[in-house]
């Protein structure tokens, strides 16, 4: 089992922005010019990292850059980071969707990547020649795909519109026999999008279960890109962290995710450095640092609790200064909208405060929140409110053999008496 | 769920006796050999082209009253256009045969090439939502258009057969010749220049959209470059400085040796056709080896 499967040495994919077509005959024409002389190409020396906020001054950015990493045969590797962070780039490269820049990736056993249900799929079809025409596609021999037939119709639920257009399927049904198909693939290394686990809850399921028995009873490699820190918890055995194209940790599943959760770089964290000016703010109110963190234990859980911390600097003195933390959930319900009374008798002084709060583990159930931020003068005037500032996520704690994430806003540790009353009478 | 055996053909290739380090079953880099051309790749996706294939030829007539017989319509209208406006209006000469033959003769073989070609042309922009999702040998696809025309063709060539035959014995306008059986070589050098030139149109379309348009019209005037209207015997009426250029169009002899084998009228010259056949083997491969440049890193630039 020591085998590695996959060996990622110095990988990098720059890519070039804005608008390609325009003025690039000229561009690629020195480009050749200077390859032919054997230098460097000229353009992608100015290459910088893939941070999507800052703007750049060069059109040219890296992707991906230096990443290393090896992957062990049977492993499950989830690869997590923020968007934008390089990780479907990395699963196109090593799916040879796109060639990468630099580097290399030795691979050992054949490799199919499911970066999309139903790629391939023609709508005028039947189910049963798309089921051949897809597997084909994800590199099935027709051989392969007849000895499989039933049970992909098996799986997928659909045998008695195996014989209709699949355009006249509803879209749950097309999504069905496409994963169907894209099931019982049987490759040594598989790569899965986290786009895979869109659907209903069902489906879902339904792809997290067949992935982990991909894994776990027939051994293969498996990537696993996605945002869904509870899924990484509860598929992978190793993790990877990525931030603006490089790998900044690699461990345990574990390890990772909870690395991602404190690492600076994911939102449940602000700070701003540099001249105070430049904070977000107006000249009433700058904001400094918010951050959210567990009170009981490493990891933001249904049980743990959370503590909020606020820093910020008030440039009004002499005022009754209050503020406000409002809490939403991904459906933009309002969780709550609670203020802190910072100064009551008018008396704000010109300089930097810090509110604590906390919420009780078994309140918020498992999820992703944001905080909004609202500053008030004599809790009538407004001197300064944010967007979401914060966003966090609460995760799942598995209760028994249930792992699905319950129905409901909250999720309160509720104790329950129960009784015998009486007996029926007969 | 149950367990899935592996089948033999998926089965890890490492023997696991002596995983040596440099033992990989394959390493992904930035740059392939100019004739790394994955043939044996190709092969073993056989499968999918053959599906794609028949892909194209369901798809297309679905939902269409006539079908498959559409692939004759084509044809003969186009023929018969052909015969009201060339022969009929500008009485234009067709060397003492038959219009109707002399025209489908012509028709057939150039469809065949125009429309592998056209189809050929965009297989980079139009299947760039699959290429950007899942890998396979991107020959595969303009193979499979290829090979999709060829059988168009032979269906088409059957209608030509039909009405050639209804004149070979009702007249004595035609006399098809022992060049007849340069027939399947014909075919296949067609075939194969219309793979080349469009694998290099697709992959240039990626970058440079300007090609896309070139191509629409380029092909309808590569067809009065080509004698498919009028025999190669009318190229006397042109100025002697300017009949280098239609001569040195590769299709030039593949078609008018089709129509001299079939008809016996035009000509035939084994040096044009030994042009051709090294015209389309060039172009053929720098169609390959610009097509599998572009295919690793098109998904960035389409």
């Amino acid at each position: 089992m020591s085998d590695v499967a996959i060996k990622v040495e110095n990988l990098g994919k720059l890519y070039r922005l804005g608008e390609i077509g325009t003025g690039t005959l000229g561009s690629d024409l020195s480009r050749t010019w200077a390859r032919l002389r054997g230098k460097e190409d000229p353009f992608a020396k100015i290459g910088e990292t893939n941070d999507r906020t800052t703007k750049g001054s060069s059109d040219f950015v890296w992707s991906l850059k230096d990443v290393n990493f090896e992957v062990k045969q049977g492993e499950v590797l989830g690869i997590i980071g923020r968007n934008g962070a390089g990780k479907s780039t990395l699963l196109k490269v090593l799916s040879k969707v796109t060639a990468p820049t630099t580097g290399r990736v030795k691979v050992r056993g054949r490799i199919a990547s499911l970066l999309e249900v139903g790629t391939g799929f023609h709508p005028e079809l039947t189910g049963r020649e798309n089921i051949f025409l897809n597997g084909a596609i994800l590199g099935m021999t027709k051989e392969e795909i007849r000895r499989k037939f039933d049970e992909i119709v098996d799986f997928s639920g659909v045998e008695r519109y195996i014989d209709t257009p699949v355009k006249r399927y509803s879209s749950g049904m097309y999504v069905r026999l496409a994963f169907a198909v894209a099931a019982f693939l049987e490759p040594e290394i598989l790569i899965v999008d986290e786009v895979l686990a869109v659907g209903d809850a069902e489906f879902q399921k339904k792809c997290l279960g067949r992935m982990k028995d991909v894994s776990v009873n027939d051994g293969r490699t498996v990537l696993f890109v996605s945002h869904n820190m509870a899924a990484v918890k509860q598929l992978c055995t190793q993790g990877l962290v990525m931030r603006y194209g490089s790998t900044i940790f690699e461990g345990s599943a574990l390890e990772a995710v909870n690395y991602y959760q404190n690492s600076s770089d994911t939102n449940s964290y602000f700070e701003h450095t540099g001249p105070l000016a430049e904070a977000p703010g107006n000249d009433n109110i700058r904001l400094l640092r918010f951050a959210v963190k567990p009170l009981r234990g490493e990891l933001l859980t249904i049980s743990s609790g959370l503590e909020f911390e606020l820093t910020f600097f008030n440039q009004k003195a002499g005022i009754n200064l209050d503020a406000t933390f409002e809490l939403r959930n991904l459906d933009e319900i309002p969780i709550f909208h609670h203020g802190a009374l910072i100064t009551t008798q008018n008396d704000s002084q010109q300089g930097t405060y810090t509110v604590k709060g906390h919420l009780p583990g078994y309140l918020l159930n498992a999820g992703i929140y944001q905080f909004k931020l609202i500053f008030g003068e004599s809790q009538r005037h407004l001197l300064f409110s944010t967007d979401d500032v914060l966003q966090f996520e609460v995760l799942n704690e598995s209760l028994g053999s249930n792992n699905s994430i319950l129905p409901g806003i909250l999720r309160p540790d509720i104790q329950y008496a129960v009784s015998f009353v009486d007996a029926v009478q007969v | 769920m149950q367990i899935i055996e592996a089948s033999p053909a998926t089965a890890p290739r490492v023997s696991s006796a002596s995983p040596a380090e440099e033992d990989w079953t394959e390493i992904i880099e930035p740059r392939v050999g100019l004739l790394d051309l994955g043939l044996k790749e190709v092969w073993r996706y056989r499968d999918l082209v053959l599906l794609f294939v028949r892909r194209d030829f369901v798809s297309t007539y679905k939902q269409t009253i006539l079908g498959p017989i559409w692939f004759f319509i084509q044809p003969l209208l186009t023929t018969i256009t052909y015969m009201v406006v060339f022969n009929g209006i500008a009485n234009m000469s067709t060397g003492g045969v038959p219009p109707l033959a002399f025209y489908l003769s012509g028709v057939t073989i150039w469809n065949y090439f125009a429309q592998a070609l056209t189809a050929t042309s965009t297989v980079f922009t139009a299947n760039a939502a699959i290429f950007g999702k899942v890998y396979f040998p991107r020959l595969t696809m303009p193979l499979s258009i290829v090979l999709s025309n060829l059988v168009r063709f032979g269906i088409q060539l059957g209608l030509f057969l039909l009405i050639w035959s209804y004149y070979l014995l009702t007249t004595d306008t035609l006399h098809p010749n022992l060049y007849l059986l340069l027939t399947p070589v014909l075919v296949v050098l067609m075939g194969l220049l219309a793979l080349g030139l469009g694998m290099i149109f697709s992959a240039l379309t990626t970058k440079y959209r300007d090609l896309a348009m070139l191509l629409a019209f380029g092909v309808q005037l590569l067809m009065y470059a080509t004698p498919v209207i009028y025999p190669l015997a009318k190229l006397e009426a042109l100025p002697e400085k300017f009949r280098w250029l239609i001569l040195a169009n590769p299709l030039n002899a593949i078609v008018e040796t089709f129509r001299f084998g079939f008809l016996g009228s035009g000509s035939f010259s084994w040096a044009y056709l030994g042009y051709s056949a090294l015209a389309t083997a060039v172009i053929l491969l720098v169609g390959t080896i610009i097509f599998n440049k572009v295919e690793k890193s098109f998904t960035d630039t389409v």
